[in-house]
């Protein structure tokens, strides 16, 4: 698979990165380096073979749904970059 | 009393009870080896020196006691994965800033609740994606390891490259660490030191920077096997904060060091001898081989035939997680924020310049793979051909014990040897990472030296949750090795 600068700006969208002009460029050349390095999968006969989910065979833990934590919204909020009482402040999303 | 540095975790416990020394001197004895060398090897990015002799004094008087736990006042350093209640924690990226948790790492929690000392967090690559510690945005961490009449400074491999480094120089006696490709091998490997990584499930993720989760484990870097036994005994446990950490009681480790290897089966898989393989690496395999034969261990050769497979597929897996996990950094909750015009240029300004270029790479890479159209050429496949991996390993551990392989494809090599070409850096991991894709425990141990005379180590992989095999044999390597060199203290200012 051949990644152009095109995939690489709309990749890096969705991925929320900026990328500059010099940066899409590289990335053009590493991605597609990569992805065909891991290309040579194609070669595994997978064919009724699951994917893995869990690489130990546990039983999925369940618990009881009861409040078991919490009430410290001073914690939470204690390293953000900018807050206003106990709330996150982001710029304005809704008009 | 200037050895205190040169103890093993062992040797220091047996001390601290004996009252040969305190809790502090061996504290200050690290704080000041800390103070000359650091400057000169990076290993540390946070040393906590009022922490740790505040600690140590506890330890004393618990000591003094009577009433010693495990790890009574000896003296750690923490990989800065970890995050460490009130003490910046930033997995070595600018994106973090100056987070400060407010909470601990289970991991470290059970470190300090059995009387551990901490003396600072390690330095190590970014998100711990690296294997030479050079993507650290604190800068890249020297090995104390020199070529033979060369000062070229050389990388500690990665990405725990302080915990390696700092092991290696005696800047703490123990260090904490994380494997999701080998990073807890590998440099350990490139350092002369012991590094463990456990079985998956067997630590608690909980409050670790997460990389990829299907793949992350911490574990010990140490100077000995009986020290990683030590300490890995502290760092597992179950953990309700973390539904994949698994409900089994802790074992003794210490208790199989000693019984040898007699009747041990022992795997050599003929997949990991590559083309082109360094001839000091084949040799070194086949000395392990000897040395385990000697012993009275019943080598067999096995096969594993999805082999070459496993570094590919890691590199479909592993950034898929990372993209996924790397996308709370949004510069609202907590790290660095670069304003935008509106909540999006926000996101993407913050990530541009929080981001170093190899985390980016793997961000863009496990985006693409994950996105619609490719999912299934991709993520899917990859998973597939990790059962296939998996499915090897159950075969072939129905017939041996445990698996001797080298841990790394050659020595360390010099500060941007490597660095050009992302592939070429990721093959360091060939031999490490089909224990992580398959979630089984392995462990490196320090075996000889290069032809440049730095230090190499030999790989036992074990069956899910027998760590004590891994250590079992890991000891009769480790002895009939010999007492190795030790690098040579240049890093000391005096």
């Amino acid at each position: 698979m051949k990644v152009d600068e095109a995939t690489v700006r709309h990749i890096a969208r969705l991925a929320r990165i900026r990328v500059s002009d010099a940066e899409a460029k590289t990335f053009e050349g590493e991605l597609t380096g990569i992805l065909q390095w891991v290309e040579q999968l194609d070669e595994v006969d997978t064919d009724g073979v699951e994917p893995m989910t869990s690489v130990v065979e546990t039983e999925m833990k369940k618990r009881t749904d009861e409040v078991t934590d919490g009430g410290y919204a001073g914690d939470i909020i204690k390293n953000a970059p900018e807050r206003a009482d106990n709330f996150f402040v982001v710029p304005k999303v809704v008009e | 009393m200037s050895d205190l540095t040169d103890l093993t975790i062992a040797g220091a416990r047996e001390g601290l009870r004996q009252k040969d020394f305190s809790a502090r001197e061996i504290a200050q004895a690290h704080l000041d080896a800390i103070e000359a060398g650091n400057a000169a090897l990076n290993a540390y990015i946070l040393p906590a020196p009022e922490q740790a002799l505040a600690m140590a004094q506890a330890a004393d008087e618990r000591l003094a006691k009577g009433e010693a736990r495990p790890l009574e006042g000896i003296p750690l350093g923490i990989k800065d994965l970890f995050c460490t209640q009130g003490l910046r924690s930033t997995a070595c990226s600018r994106i973090l800033g100056n987070f400060s948790p407010t909470y601990e790492s289970t991991v470290s929690q059970n470190l300090w609740d059995a009387g551990a000392v901490l003396l600072g967090k390690l330095n190590c690559d970014e998100f711990a994606m690296g294997s030479s510690n050079e993507t650290s945005c604190f800068g890249p961490v020297i090995n104390p390891w020199r070529r033979e009449g060369s000062n070229a400074p050389l990388v500690p491999g990665g990405s725990s490259g302080g915990s390696a480094s700092a092991v290696s120089a005696r800047l703490c006696l123990g260090a904490t660490a994380t494997d999701t490709g080998g990073s807890i091998r590998q440099p350990a490997a490139l350092t002369g030191t012991v590094g463990l990584k456990p079985t998956y499930g067997r630590c608690s993720r909980w409050g670790i920077v997460a990389f990829a989760s299907s793949l992350d484990q911490a574990g010990p870097i140490t100077r000995s096997v009986r020290d990683a036994a030590i300490m890995l005994g502290v760092m597992a446990s179950h953990d309700p904060k973390d539904t994949t950490s698994v409900d089994a009681p802790v074992p003794d480790y210490e208790a199989v060091l000693g019984q040898g290897v007699k009747g041990l089966k022992v795997g050599i898989p003929k997949e990991y001898r590559m083309e082109g393989m360094p001839e000091e690496i084949e040799k070194l395999w086949q000395q392990g081989i000897a040395w385990l034969t000697e012993a009275g261990a019943e080598i067999r050769d096995v096969s594993l035939p999805h082999t070459k497979y496993a570094l590919p597929a890691y590199y479909i897996v592993a950034p898929a997680e990372a993209s996924s996990n790397l996308a709370r950094y949004d510069g609202v909750r907590y790290g660095l924020r670069v304003p935008g015009g509106d909540v999006t240029e926000q996101y993407e300004n913050t990530r541009s310049e929080g981001f170093g270029p190899e985390v980016k790479r793997r961000v863009l890479i496990g985006t693409y793979v994950l996105s619609a159209g490719y999912y299934d050429a991709y993520y899917l496949k990859a998973q597939k051909v990790r059962t296939l991996i998996k499915r090897d390993f159950e075969q072939v551990f129905e017939d041996v014990d445990v698996l001797l392989t080298p841990t790394t494809p050659g020595p360390a090599f010099a500060i941007g040897e490597k660095s050009g070409d992302p592939i070429e850096m990721y093959l360091n991991d060939i031999f490490t990472v089909t224990a992580n894709m398959s979630g089984l425990p392995g462990i490196s141990v320090p075996a000889g030296l290069s032809a440049e005379g730095t230090p190499l180590g030999l790989q036992l992989i074990g069956k899910a949750f027998d760590e004590e095999a891994l250590f079992q044999v890991g000891e009769v390597i480790e002895e009939a090795a010999g007492t190795l060199p030790q690098p040579q203290d240049w890093w000391s200012a005096p």
